[in-house]
């Protein structure tokens, strides 16, 4: 049996599992007359629960960034014990989760009870396989009441045939950052098409040597560039199906664009967290497209560009000349909770607080929150303090609604091809358009190998 | 009665060194063969099911096996090579010394990277291996790598893995074979002296045949290490962001067939060539070595 067969027929499984689960309560209630325990298959969560120890510690899995949110829900709930670790969050599509779940499977046990992850892709993964690990939400775990509070659209990349997996922590979409003081400075106008961002990236370039427009030294820069240029090439047909086109105008263009600003040094390849990225480049960010975490995390943040009061903004994406804007998204994390827990009132609690509380997502959290109340709130709170020039809360919330639609969200990660095939030979000096076949070649390779039929 | 004492006392001592040598047979058995002959079934197996060489075939046209095989055969090239030489002209340098105390503290010095753990010492190589944080920047920068993409591009990768591991694993045998070189009879190389030859004569001619059992004895060692080379490419993907593939090495992509895949049909079987390769290398080394040749 070939593997693709195999993971094809994975689904399969997984919906005579959703059957047995579906009609064995039935059979449990007319056999026994009623069950109290609320366990094992007469759970009333629509999967079949283990055994549950009211009190039992929860076991938490998060990246460094989301530590906050453990410590205020510590804080809040300090009734139910929390056993935290951090990993990588499966960043830059490390596979961290993913092996480490495996590995667990075989065991039998030890899987922890929340997973909080970086990488949208991972709810394709963990709600599929012979023991699946994600606990599905809308089967009667969450009330739907609270699974609609989050933001129109924020749940499809953890949807899975219609059942939803995983709740998302942030919202991601990509945004235009630009410096409004350098603009100023500099006499320049805010380019609102990819055509002017090539111009204004090649002209500053010219009259100001050393300020920057952008980067693709990060895992994300196909999210960040190719999604939002409406590059077909990374599209998932039902469970099984992938293509990438990256002869398509849309992908030759938006690569043409970024060698020329390479080129012309306005496009730079340090990653942006790097120490060197903020020596560099602090106070000389002219523009940089990115997710709107990039707030927090790079420029109101002390560690990392610290820019003064009122001097970035946040712009709407860039779309071709002529046609309507679209764009990108990175990340946003996702929280899963596991079908294995045996705490599972603790767990909804817990993730309740981190995705919708005030104390983490409003007062803390570093992105837009993903629980649209939570959103409105964080984006009020941010056009309050008067920090961003612009109309950020207008903007962001704009370009939320705006993430491409073609777009995927397939079991492997675009980052890892990206930063393995792509971002060594741009270092080497190479030019992307001449990577673009050797790279369509490596998502098809990597989709193969992950179950896909590459069409 | 003499004679029947001694055979009783033989058998006793016969006995004594089973028992002796029983807690490392039982271990061996249940941690060495025993999962490799799983690992030898699960290759040909699909589900319990027996496919020939179905496994075989899919993990040898997987896009990523080849490269990795390139990348492993590389890296044991540069690696093994380097060791057996460094190794062999350090030894005879420290052995040479004539003072005892200089002699010693190299020693000591030369092993003392190989008492880090494995982790812990590729995590110090990252710092190393960054331009912008590296006490030897001028180095990478003379040779062309100005940021740690470039360091760590896959051209550069063997070598770096070699040095890493040699780093680690060199100061080790240089004291094994430091012990070797004290077992050439003081009146062979005194003989030596009296004939004439000098210091490099003695080291090509005494010194280096008889060490040859020990050099082919750190050979095959280090190819069985070698070959499942993992610790170091992992590390260092995490640490480029992907720039180094998650999938460089053949334990990797077993790793990923086993715990991305959940494939241990796949896994196995690359864990099955892995070690029919090995082991023929090892061969080569036993034979060319006379390792295990009585005198």
């Amino acid at each position: 049996m070939s593997l693709r067969t195999r993971l094809s027929g994975r689904p399969r499984s997984g919906m005579l599992t959703l059957a047995a689960v579906v009609v064995a309560p039935a059979l449990v209630l007319t056999a026994c007359g009623g069950g109290t325990s609320g366990a094992g298959a007469d759970s009333p969560y629509g999967f079949e629960t283990v055994e549950q120890e009211e009190g039992s510690p929860l076991t938490v899995w998060v990246d460094a960034s989301r530590q906050p949110a453990v410590d205020a829900f510590t804080e809040a709930h300090p009734d139910i014990p929390v056993t935290v670790e951090t990993y990588d969050g499966g960043a830059n599509g490390s596979g961290t989760f993913q092996t480490k779940i495996t590995a667990f499977d075989q065991a039998g046990s030890g899987w922890p009870d929340v997973v909080f992850s970086t990488q949208n892709n991972d709810a394709a993964w963990a709600a599929v396989g012979q023991t699946p690990f994600a606990a599905p939400l809308d089967q009667g775990y969450f009330d739907q009441e609270f699974l609609d509070g989050f933001t129109p659209g924020a749940l499809d990349p953890t949807t899975v045939d219609g059942t939803v997996y995983g709740l998302r922590n942030d919202l991601a979409s990509v945004v235009t950052w630009y410096d409004q003081s350098l603009f100023d400075e500099f006499g320049y106008d805010v380019p609102t098409t990819w055509e002017e961002y090539e111009e204004l990236g090649e002209r500053v370039a010219e009259e100001h040597p050393g300020y920057i427009v952008g980067s693709v030294g990060d895992a994300w820069t196909p999210e960040v560039y190719f999604w939002g240029a409406r590059a077909p090439m990374n599209t998932v047909t039902g469970t099984d199906g992938f293509s990438a086109d990256l002869t398509d105008p849309a992908a030759v263009r938006m690569a043409e664009i970024l060698d020329t600003l390479i080129d012309s040094g306005s496009v730079v390849q340090d990653s942006v967290f790097d120490a060197e990225f903020v020596q560099k480049y602090t106070g000389k960010v002219l523009m940089l497209p990115g997710p709107v975490w990039f707030s927090g995390a790079l420029f109101q943040n002390a560690d990392s560009l610290d820019a003064p009061e009122g001097t970035i903004a946040a712009g709407l994406p860039l779309a071709w000349e002529g046609e309507e804007a679209v764009t990108g998204n990175v990340g946003g994390g996702t929280w899963f909770i596991s079908r294995h827990s045996a705490n599972l009132e603790a767990a909804r609690t817990f993730l309740e607080f981190v995705t919708s509380s005030e104390e983490y997502q409003v007062d803390l959290a570093p992105g837009l929150p993903a629980y649209q109340a939570a959103g409105e709130k964080w984006l009020e709170n941010q056009a309050a303090s008067g920090y961003f020039a612009g109309d950020f809360a207008a903007d962001v919330a704009t370009a939320s609604a705006q993430v491409w639609d073609g777009w995927g969200y397939p079991r492997f990660s675009q980052e890892a091809v990206f930063a393995k095939t792509v971002t060594p030979q741009l270092a080497a000096g190479k030019d992307l358009v001449d990577l673009l076949p050797e790279w369509q070649t490596a998502l098809e390779n990597e989709a193969q190998v992950n179950g896909y039929t590459v069409e | 009665m003499a004679a029947t004492h001694s055979t009783s006392l033989a058998r006793s001592r016969a006995r004594m060194s089973y028992v002796f040598v029983s807690g490392y047979t039982v271990l061996l058995l249940l941690f060495g063969l025993a999962p490799t002959l799983f690992a030898a079934y699960l290759s040909v197996t699909d589900e319990g099911a027996f496919v020939g060489a179905d496994n075989f075939l899919r993990v040898v046209q997987d896009f990523r096996f080849g490269p990795a095989v390139l990348h492993v055969a590389l890296f044991v090239l540069f690696w093994l090579v380097g060791l057996i030489f460094f190794v062999v002209v350090l030894a005879l340098l420290v052995h040479g010394l004539a003072r005892r105390g200089v002699s010693t503290g190299l020693r000591f010095v030369y092993y003392v990277p190989g008492a880090l753990a494995g982790a812990s010492s590729v995590m110090l190589w990252l710092f190393v291996l960054d331009p912008t944080v590296s006490p030897v920047s001028w180095v990478l920068h003379a040779l062309g790598n100005q940021t740690f993409v470039q360091t760590v591009s896959p051209g550069n990768l063997p070598v770096v893995f070699a040095i890493i591991a040699f780093w680690t694993g060199a100061g080790g045998w240089i004291v094994v074979l430091y012990g070797a070189l004290n077992n050439v009879p003081g009146e062979v190389m005194e003989a030596a002296k009296i004939d004439g030859a000098g210091r490099l004569r003695t080291a090509l001619s005494i010194q280096l045949p008889m060490m040859r059992k020990w050099i082919a004895y750190m050979a095959v060692m280090s190819l069985a290490a070698g070959t499942q080379l993992f610790v170091e490419p992992r590390i260092l993907s995490q640490a480029s962001k992907g720039v180094v593939p998650v999938d460089y090495s053949l334990n990797q992509l077993a790793y990923l067939y086993a715990f991305k895949q959940t494939d241990h049909n796949g896994s196995a079987a690359i864990a099955i060539l892995l070690l029919v390769v090995s082991l023929g290398l090892s061969m080569f080394f036993v034979v060319k070595g006379g390792l295990f040749e009585r005198d």
